[in-house]
């Protein structure tokens, strides 16, 4: 989820729609098993501890991002077969690491566009389909 | 009855509406609830969904639509087809082979920037059918339909 780990059992989101309600089923889980859980909505008092918070989650995506940057590399020089099957998982796992961003550190840039590339060499390899030949006349 | 969800409806709840419209009370009204930090403060004959903690809502690894169903005991392959699309679309955990999830997703959280409640549920509704009707045939021919 990208969540920010405050202490034992304490962490935060960013506050938007889809934070609150990923953490308020959470909770109700939680409370379902007996537990205490509740979600509250919280403000650092220092825009220095934000900003703290906010680089820490940065830089967690951020080599979630590297890692994808240089898995997409590496995937370029495998064969047809295995490089459009690890194209296809970088491209499910960089939308999870990118919904789970909330920072867009520059490394985003990075994966994006190494498995773009990778989108490119592994299309350019896909079977073309042939609907004729050179001497059949299309009258 | 009286149905009553969180406002700012997204694919879970506008799938359940659908739902309940079209398969276990057609007559329903839906509420759409702009707080719902006190549920017991709400009017008692609102039956609760998709409302964290109380009502129908997720139950273990079930998103509410598969609840709904369960609850129901409603077995139509197709509704099942489409709680599979419903549940990686809402909770987006790669459960069941969706590829129509992340568009949902995309569509439906995109109208309930642009419209009304009312509004995102009309299109939706129109949606759902269209998905029910294809699978549907995909279910009794065996195969993509056309």
């Amino acid at each position: 989820m990208g969540v920010a780990s405050f202490g034992d059992g304490v962490v935060g989101l960013p506050a938007d729609a889809r934070t609150r309600e990923e953490l308020e089923w959470i909770a109700a889980d939680v409370v379902a098993a007996g537990g205490r859980a509740g979600v509250w909505l919280a403000r650092a008092l220092t825009a220095e501890h934000e900003q703290q918070l906010l680089a820490e989650m940065a830089a967690a995506r951020a080599a979630e991002y590297d890692s994808l940057t240089v898995a997409a590399h590496e995937a370029a020089e495998l064969a047809e077969e295995d490089r459009t099957r690890e194209l296809r998982r970088v491209r499910r796992e960089l939308r999870a690491v990118t919904r789970r961003d909330f920072t867009s550190p520059p490394q985003r840039d990075d994966a994006e566009r190494a498995v773009a590339e990778l989108g490119r060499s592994a299309g350019g390899t896909l079977p073309v389909t042939q609907t004729g030949t050179g001497s059949t006349s299309r009258a | 009855m009286r149905w009553a969800t969180r406002a700012g409806v997204h694919i879970d709840r506008a799938a359940c509406a659908w739902l309940i419209r079209r398969h276990i009370d057609p007559a329903a009204e839906f509420v759409f609830l702009e707080d719902w930090s006190d549920p017991t403060a709400l009017p008692p004959d609102l039956v609760l969904f998709d409302v964290p903690g109380v009502g129908f809502g997720h139950r273990g690894e079930d998103c509410t639509f598969e609840t709904l169903l369960r609850v129901h005991e409603l077995h139509d392959p197709v509704l099942w087809r489409i709680a599979e699309i419903v549940h990686v679309a809402d909770l987006d955990d790669d459960a069941f082979d969706a590829p129509e999830a992340p568009g949902m997703d995309a569509v439906v959280r995109g109208l309930s920037m642009s419209g009304t409640d009312e509004q995102t549920l009309a299109v939706t509704d129109a949606v759902f059918d269209g998905l029910h009707a294809y699978h549907r045939q995909r279910l009794l021919r065996g195969h993509e339909p056309a």
